[in-house]
């Protein structure tokens, strides 16, 4: 199995999730530069984190018309997986491979800190194995983060079970107060109806080392292992 | 193009126009005796700016040169390149720096923070390093005023989206308020970059017929003659000068950043420099002088945002994110083949020349075919030709006025007078959590930053990259100064500046290595202030040497003072690193498990002095610097150092803002936990709880190893030491009185800044 995490101008956590794939996962990844045509053999992509053309447009806006999203796109339309990670999330939201939008977050301000997580279902590569009573702990870091879309949408989102993800307290409880950036439903992650593309604003790869003292991200990271393997 | 008659078509100008520009009557004499002529106004122009405090330091240099400046692992002393580069082992340097954007960021808090943390990194990756933390010192004037709270959002938020996008941690920093900095707040940015000792781009020019390249960003003009804006005081006409003020662009710095890397790589490179204070000129003049060779530039092929710019305005500029390289002749290829993978602009402007019989290089700049400029690189430079002056000194009055201050006029606190101490000084923004601040900052971006999950008093960050994906050794870095210290007395102030620094170090379980200075003060012309200014480089001196930290660079921001206020508190922030060679000696402050036993390390004393509790609490706003002895807290860190080394203790958080009280509750609040201890009848219940008396360490340690422990520091090292009480589940308890419980500590530390920002 071969990873590919794309380098978009201005993205700033590609180095960060190919370390986490490379050597706290130990799996084949490559760099996919944004100019490229061609995913080189990739069976899973991901678009990382950063500030892809410095997002002074609208997040993704931008990024969504670079040459490798061509095939990106194609990839995921034959049920190849992709997963979005913050900007990465803003991108398939824009390239429309996943409904929403992420909006600025409700105190219009950044935030940087750990949140925690509860998966939704395991009914999806990357939730299938996590346990969901368990409140993960996982960094934050955007000020694009609240996700929205309209009352149908929603409605498919949660009976199809294609909510992955919640912001939830230390001890679980997925409640007002512990939805950092005023998310809809507290929705931190999602993926699609044909279940290939996922995109998610909280950033495993930075918990995903003991060196950092947290590897839940690695926990929720491994899970695309479990199936691909 | 051989050089003819020099005119950019102006007039000439006059020693009055001299004096506009900031030129001093007798330096508009030594400029005329230099080039053997009338200097034209644009020439007038480059020497104004050229000799400006900020980049000629022509009023701080014979002092800064006291410093001491080497030690083994020093590779590039101060102001041999543009930041500092500490020898770190294995064939890696840290290269770092810190500098000031003061007069920016008081007129527009958002650029002028943005564009500091801009120029900062600039000058890390310039050097080949790439950037591995950041940090920063800001400071501001009463926080209830409606201005104080536009310029700390403004600021935050320039710091945040710039270093957000740029994509390099911010890990740490330092936010003090105090009404002295209503009109001039402070605003220091640091960075820290790793480079392969083998790698390092100079900044230099020489090689006859090498391209000269400029990068980045096309030239505006934005933020000309800011370089001379930050050599004034600031004043009710400051605002007018708002075009001096420049505007940053994240994403541009972070494709310069992977284009310089890719290019420095290649070794084809002569030098490179980023173009800030003073842009084109700073860069050409700085490289060619250390070069020895000379420069013809055209000013015509310089890619600029509008039309019709004068000569003068594009050597000035201070547009960002602008880099000048110069390149090996027949490799411009391979160069300008990097730059279009990164889609930047890139453009050459002229030529490498040989040095002149009389000089050794001179600058030729041309525009429209018309040499508007011929000047010596030597005599621009600091080092060179630009002046450098004795100021007249003067000890100000009041210093031996606060000397005056008994702590005997001061009521001690009353048993029932504790909670609301303590409740004023953990909601005080001096002291609360800064949460409301740095969570607006990426700071776990690069997966590098081991402080996130284990709080240390230093952030403690991880070198990582493809290289070294196991590399063990880390860096741990701090900035610190109290300035009412200082301001109390400014050779112990910077004494305890430099220590507090190699204190957080040293708790952190890191090996201190070395020191970059940002020295804020008011107007140098003003003997007060210079007694000031000298009373703190000689103390930063004599401490930089007892604890072996050279100091490698930084930079001197004066004239913060304004006509209403009187200058700010001298505020000479130390920036300090330090290494960690074995990761599991990292050190952290908070209290792991009830039961544990909480020491003091170092002696209490009976001093409230300068402390924040004497000076919010009980009002008094004139008193000494606090009790120090650099002795003594040298002989502290070693004791430290060992205790560590030898795992004995579960926590260590050093003693500063807010005294013991504040280092416990600090401690406890992490994990959600409390504290019981006894206070010492030999010593006034507010000095044993509340002083800033430094010095002095709170650690914790596990029952089993109690044993261990005080026979390590007693017997062995022989240092001071007292058991305070223990670690317990829930609630701060002084003499057996509950004094808060953690859960209302916690909301007020917390929250306080949040609540008053809002």
């Amino acid at each position: 199995m071969k990873f590919g995490v794309v380098v978009f101008p201005g993205s700033n956590c590609d180095d960060d999730t190919v370390f986490a794939l490379q050597h706290n996962l130990g799996q084949e990844v490559i760099k996919l530069w944004h100019k490229d045509h061609d995913l080189q053999g990739c069976d899973f992509v991901i678009l990382p984190g950063g500030f892809s053309y410095g997002d002074y447009l609208r997040s993704g806006a931008i990024s969504r018309f670079s040459p490798i999203m061509n095939e990106v796109i194609q990839h995921a339309k034959r049920g190849g997986y992709v997963m979005g990670i913050c900007n990465g999330f803003q991108i398939v939201c824009e390239a429309h491979l996943l409904p929403g939008v992420l909006l600025r977050n409700i105190e219009q301000k950044f935030i940087c800190r750990n949140i925690h997580l509860k998966a939704q279902t395991n009914q999806s590569l990357l939730t299938a194995g996590l346990d969901q009573e368990r409140a993960y702990r996982v960094p934050i870091a955007h000020a694009e983060g609240r996700y929205f879309t309209d009352a149908d949408t929603l409605k498919k989102l949660n009976d199809q079970e294609q909510v992955l993800f919640r912001y939830c307290d230390a001890q679980g409880n997925v409640s007002e107060a512990a939805n950092p950036n005023g998310s809809l439903e507290n929705i931190a992650g999602i993926c699609n109806e044909s279940r290939n593309v996922f995109g998610l604003m909280p950033h495993p790869e930075r918990a995903a080392d003991e060196a950092l003292g947290n590897t839940d991200g690695k926990l929720i990271l491994e899970q695309v292992l479990n199936v691909l393997v | 193009m051989a050089p003819t008659e020099v005119t950019d078509g102006n007039v000439l100008p006059t020693v009055e126009t001299a004096r506009k520009l900031g030129v001093l009557p007798e330096e508009f004499e030594k400029i005329k005796e230099i080039l053997g002529r009338d200097p034209n106004f644009t020439e007038l122009s480059i020497f104004s700016v050229m000799w400006s405090e900020h980049c000629s330091y022509k009023n701080s240099i014979v002092w800064l040169k006291t410093l001491p400046r080497d030690s083994d692992r020093m590779l590039a002393k101060a102001g041999e390149e543009n930041a500092g580069l500490v020898d770190i082992g294995d064939g890696l340097a840290c290269s770092f720096k810190i500098e000031s954007h003061n007069h920016p960021s008081a007129l527009e808090p958002y650029q002028g923070a943005a564009t500091g943390v801009g120029g900062i990194n600039r000058d890390i990756f310039t050097m080949g390093a790439r950037p591995i933390a950041q940090l920063n010192s800001l400071r501001f004037g009463n926080p209830n005023l409606p201005k104080t709270k536009w310029l700390v959002k403004g600021v935050v938020k320039g710091i945040g989206d710039y270093g957000n996008a740029f994509g390099i941690p911010t890990v740490g920093g330092e936010v003090f308020f105090d009404e002295c900095y209503n009109t001039n707040p402070l605003v220091n940015a640091f960075s820290a970059g790793i480079v392969e000792v083998d790698k390092v781009a100079k900044a230099t020019s020489y090689g006859v017929g090498n391209p000269v390249f400029i990068v980045g960003s096309a030239t505006g003009k934005d933020g000309i003659h800011g370089a001379t804006f930050a050599s004034e005081d600031i004043s009710d006409k400051s605002n007018e000068k708002l075009p001096a003020v420049q505007v940053g662009d994240p994403f541009m710095e972070k494709l310069l950043l992977e284009a310089t890397l890719e290019i420095i790589a290649t070794g084809h490179v002569i030098g490179i420099q980023d173009m800030g204070a003073a842009g084109i000129i700073c860069s050409t003049s700085e490289m060619s002088a250390k070069g020895e060779h000379g420069m013809i530039i055209d000013l015509d092929k310089v890619p600029t945002r509008q039309a019709n710019m004068h000569g003068w305005e594009i050597l000035l500029s201070e547009s960002q994110e602008r880099m000048l390289v110069v390149v090996e002749k027949g490799k411009e290829d391979i160069i300008n083949a990097i730059f279009d993978k990164w889609d930047l602009h890139c453009a050459q402007i002229g030529e490498v020349v040989a040095p002149g019989p009389h000089d050794t290089g001179r600058l030729h700049f041309y525009q429209h075919g018309q040499l508007i400029a011929d000047v010596p690189a030597h005599d621009l430079v600091l080092g060179g030709g630009a002046p450098q002056y004795h100021r007249e000194y003067r000890e100000p009055a009041y210093y031996q006025q606060f000397k005056q201050f008994d702590s005997n006029q001061v009521p001690d606190v009353a048993a029932d007078e504790l909670t609301a101490v303590a409740k004023h000084l953990l909601s005080h923004p001096n002291i609360a959590s800064k949460k409301w601040v740095y969570e607006q900052y990426d700071s776990m971006v690069g997966t590098a930053n081991r402080s996130t999950n284990r709080p240390s008093d230093a952030a403690l960050v991880r070198i990582r990259d493809a290289k070294h994906p196991n590399y063990k050794k880390g860096i741990a870095m701090t900035v610190d100064c109290n300035s009412r210290y200082v301001n109390a007395d400014p050779f112990v102030g910077a004494q305890i500046a430099v220590s507090e620094a190699a204190r957080n170090l040293t708790c952190t379980g890191a090996e201190p290595l070395a020191v970059t200075n940002n020295l804020n003060f008011g107007n140098p012309y003003v003997p007060e202030v210079y007694w000031q200014f000298v009373q703190a480089v000689k103390g930063m001196g004599a401490a930089c040497l007892k604890f072996a930290t050279p100091v490698t660079g930084g930079n001197v921001s004066f004239y913060n003072q304004s006509s209403d206020d009187g200058p700010v508190f001298p505020t000479p922030t130390i920036g300090m690193i330090g290494l960690v060679e074995n990761p599991e000696h990292q050190m952290t402050l908070d209290f792991k498990a009830e039961g544990d036993l909480i020491y003091l390390v170092g002696p209490p004393q009976n001093d409230i002095a300068s402390s924040e509790y004497l000076y919010s609490y009980r009002g008094v706003k004139q008193s000494p610097a606090p009790a120090f002895n650099l002795d003594e807290e040298y002989t502290l860190h070693q004791s430290i150092k060992q205790l560590i080394a030898q795992g004995v203790i579960a926590s260590a958080h050093d003693v500063s803002d807010g005294g013991l009280f504040v280092a416990l509750a600090e401690s406890a609040m992490p994990r959600g936990l409390g504290f019981s201890i006894s206070t010492d009848d030999n010593f006034r219940t507010d000095a044993y709880l509340f002083g800033e008396a430094q010095s002095r360490v709170l650690v914790s340690v596990k029952p089993e190893q109690q044993g261990t422990f005080q026979q390590l520091l007693g017997a062995e090292l022989k240092t001071e030491h007292a058991l305070l009480g223990t670690v317990t589940a829930e609630g701060f308890v002084v003499n057996g009185q509950t004094v808060l419980s953690t859960a209302d500590a916690k909301d007020l530390y917390d929250n306080s800044l949040g609540r008053l920002m809002a």
